[in-house]
């Protein structure tokens, strides 16, 4: 209805691919514990099993080239089952928290959530992607043996491809020389340098996100412990013979989610590794301007309509909004500021103004007005739409339904007695529309958006489920007749379900009788006002 | 739908993630040396020198130049490519040419090399020619070594220490 479309996605099949295996998770694990909604949080807690794990290694560890092969056999086979438990953890967590990252990048780009704002996130989660790999990287090497002096003398012919050192790094392991040089900087890398890098570079990370998600949930934890703890005693984590300078490691277990370019070093020049480890990284860097997202206009905030009661603040998913003392005079003590860099224009702010009212009256110049609005679709044109729409309704039973850019499109249910309208993100919905379609003629509102559990937006579904339920504010008011409203989101993938389930609400409305409802009157609507 | 099922899912999707880390964690395996197979590393880090004599600079020349820079001797900066020949058995397993880095061919050049040989009892012979005046190579180095499977022969080279050195 809104006519404009240029921000709809469309759908590739690598979103599709993603929205599959999202779905059979939803299956396993419920949208509760699905991994995937929790895949930043589910790489801390590997950290976290990596730092608990690697601190036990550490207490018997020998950090010397001469006795770390031999301390590590000593946890391995001295120790009845901890030591063996202890270093599968360790090595474990560490792979799947790569697996985790892999998983969080691929969806963060299938979603389209790397570029416009996004961008900053993306862009200082790929020094994380360094941090992370050159920690695995110098944890192997400790070990010292044949795959360390694989590691050792593969890293030494990248690093001497580089115009950085005069001296050959690579003459260092040779007979005769005890490879020790490095052992004390790899230590000190692997043990504190890299993690404190890496903690400081994570914080940058989520920086520009609010209520940033650090725990996983528990059920997902525990079950995701458990199962690192049955590998770790089904395929026990062990060294490679120790390294021996005098011989040339043979056959190689090397670990693919952190050595994977070594194998490749061998047989490659180091100016081709370094080409395509680069390329990868400069290209991944650019990716969010290949091509540039087109983001709508951002927030305006009408301090007119604002009492600067804040809960923009605290719903903009992107710390956009800031609240400061009043600037303007008025009797209010607060106003709210919106950044527009970090604006991504979703327009949840424009759901969470109770001053987003379609009941209330419209200002001198005859438009409805409220304190934080999007220019690219106002709460005055989406009301009028409301109205248009719900004036050409025909037939029995008569349903509005809301959805948003990034789910499954909701005009596809247009009908002569279904009209659709978009929003950015269904988060901008005011739940008072809700009442508000009701009141004039709807029988029923149909609310999709993205699925439960995951939103574009990041909270826009959730807020407005909360909203709806009552549980946040601005909520839909405890009066209006739930039964006649029904929430369901649905990815692009999803239509058949959102059909079904849109019939079964067709069905129930249908058993119902008749909604009381009369057109508003001036007092419903001033009542409405001070919910 | 019921939790004892969605549990025995959570177990299978965990049987899975673990599997593949399992399996990805030591596999698939690399051959870094074919079985039987012996290795030499040729490791070099020199500097060819000049490709036009040092001259000693005259009194009058000397005094013509800034005080900072009154070197008694007039060097070219451009050095001599180094031309190395490794030689097992009486044939050559390694022969090239490396030309001196840098905008003004004056920088040393670092080789390093590993070759894979047949295990056993081998001649080697390495050369090393690094002057553009030399008509020969001037570095020799030669030796005999049994090497057993998976053994490394490592030829270092140190100019000051005579040239090549067997490892
Ligand atoms: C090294 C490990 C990493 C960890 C622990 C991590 C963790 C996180 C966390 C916790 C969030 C916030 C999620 C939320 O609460 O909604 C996040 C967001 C994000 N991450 Fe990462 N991340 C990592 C690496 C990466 C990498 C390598 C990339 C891509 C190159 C990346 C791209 C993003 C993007 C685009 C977002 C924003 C998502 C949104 O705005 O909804 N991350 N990350």
């Amino acid at each position: 209805m809104r006519g404009i479309n240029d921000l709809k996605p469309t759908s590739n099949p690598i979103k599709r691919a993603y929205l599959y295996l999202e779905e059979w998770f939803n299956l396993s694990f419920g949208e509760k514990w699905n991994p995937l909604y929790h895949l930043g949080p589910l790489t801390f807690f590997f950290f976290w099993i990596a730092l608990v794990t690697g601190l036990y290694l550490f207490i018997f560890f020998d950090t010397t080239v001469s006795g770390a092969h031999a301390s590590l056999e000593v946890i391995i086979n001295e120790q009845f089952y901890i030591g063996r438990i202890m270093r599968g953890l360790h090595r474990y967590a560490s792979d799947a928290a790569v697996a985790t990252i892999f998983l969080h990048i691929f969806r963060e780009f299938s979603q389209d959530r790397y570029r416009g704002i996004r961008w900053y996130s993306w862009f200082t989660g790929i020094p994380n992607l360094w941090l992370v790999g050159l920690l695995g990287i110098t944890g192997y090497w400790m070990v010292w043996d044949e795959l360390a002096l694989f590691i050792a003398i593969g890293s030494s012919k990248l690093m001497d491809a580089l115009p950085i050192f005069s001296d050959s790094m690579a003459r260092n392991f040779m007979p005769g020389n005890l490879g020790g040089r490095f052992s004390t900087l790899l230590a000190f890398l692997h043990l504190l340098g890299l993690p404190m890098f890496l903690i400081f570079m994570l914080w940058f990370h989520v920086r520009r996100l609010s209520k940033v998600e650090i725990s996983a949930p528990k059920g997902l934890a525990i079950g995701a412990l458990l199962a690192l703890t049955v590998l770790s005693l089904v395929v026990p984590a062990l060294s490679h013979a120790p390294a021996n300078l005098s011989k040339v490691p043979t056959v190689l277990h090397p670990d693919w989610f952190y050595l994977n370019i070594y194998p490749l070093a061998k047989d490659w020049p180091a100016g081709q590794v370094w080409l395509l480890v680069g390329g990868i990284t400069v290209l991944m860097m650019f990716m969010p301007w290949l091509p540039k997202k087109k983001t709508g206009a951002v927030a305006v905030v009408d301090l007119n309509h604002c009492n600067g009661c804040g809960q923009c603040a605290d719903d903009c998913p992107f710390d956009a909004i800031t609240v400061q003392a009043r600037t303007d005079g008025a009797k209010w003590k607060n106003e709210v500021v919106v950044a527009p860099q970090l604006c991504a224009a979703c327009g949840i702010c424009t759901g969470s103004c109770p001053s987003s009212n379609p009941f209330r009256k419209t200002s001198d110049d005859g438009l409805l007005k409220t304190g934080i609005d999007m220019p690219g679709l106002p709460l005055d044109q989406f009301k009028r739409q409301t109205d248009e729409a719900l004036a050409k309704l025909e037939g029995d039973i008569k349903i509005m339904a809301f959805g948003c850019d990034n789910s499954y499109d909701v005009e596809t249910l247009s009908a002569p007695n279904v009209a659709a309208i978009r929003f950015f993100c269904i988060g901008m919905m005011p739940a008072s529309l809700v009442e508000y379609a009701l009141k004039n003629g709807a029988d029923g509102v149909f609310i999709s958006g993205c699925r439960h559990g995951d939103c574009y937006y990041r909270f826009g579904n959730h807020w407005m489920d909360m909203r709806i339920h009552g549980e946040r504010k601005p909520a839909l008011r405890a009066r209006v007749d739930r039964s006649r409203i029904r929430i369901f989101g649905a990815a692009d993938t999803d239509g058949k379900k959102l059909k079904k389930e849109f019939q079964a609400f067709c069905d129930s409305l249908a058993s119902q009788p008749p909604p009381t409802g009369a057109p508003h009157t001036t007092a419903q609507a001033e009542e409405a006002r001070h919910d | 739908m019921t939790s004892p099922l969605r549990y025995l899912l959570q177990a299978l999707n965990f049987a899975v993630f673990m599997a593949i880390i399992g399996y990805f964690s030591a596999n698939p395996a690399v051959r870094n040396l074919e079985e039987g197979l012996a290795q030499v590393t040729l490791a070099i880090g020199h500097a060819g020198q000049p490709v036009r004599p040092c001259r000693e600079r005259t009194a009058e020349e000397l005094a013509a130049l800034p005080p900072n820079m009154r070197q008694p001797m007039d060097c070219p900066r451009e050095r001599s490519p180094v031309i190395v020949r490794l030689i097992m058995d009486g044939k050559p397993i390694l022969d090239m040419t490396v030309n001196p880095p840098g905008a003004f061919k004056d920088q040393g050049i670092d080789i390093y090399r590993s070759i894979p040989i047949p295990a056993g009892k081998h001649h080697f012979v390495a050369k090393l020619k690094d002057s553009v005046r030399e008509k020969d190579f001037n570095y020799v180095g030669e030796k005999v070594v049994d090497l057993a499977p998976a053994d490394l022969l490592f030829i270092d080279f140190h100019a000051q220490m005579g040239g090549f050195l067997f490892k």
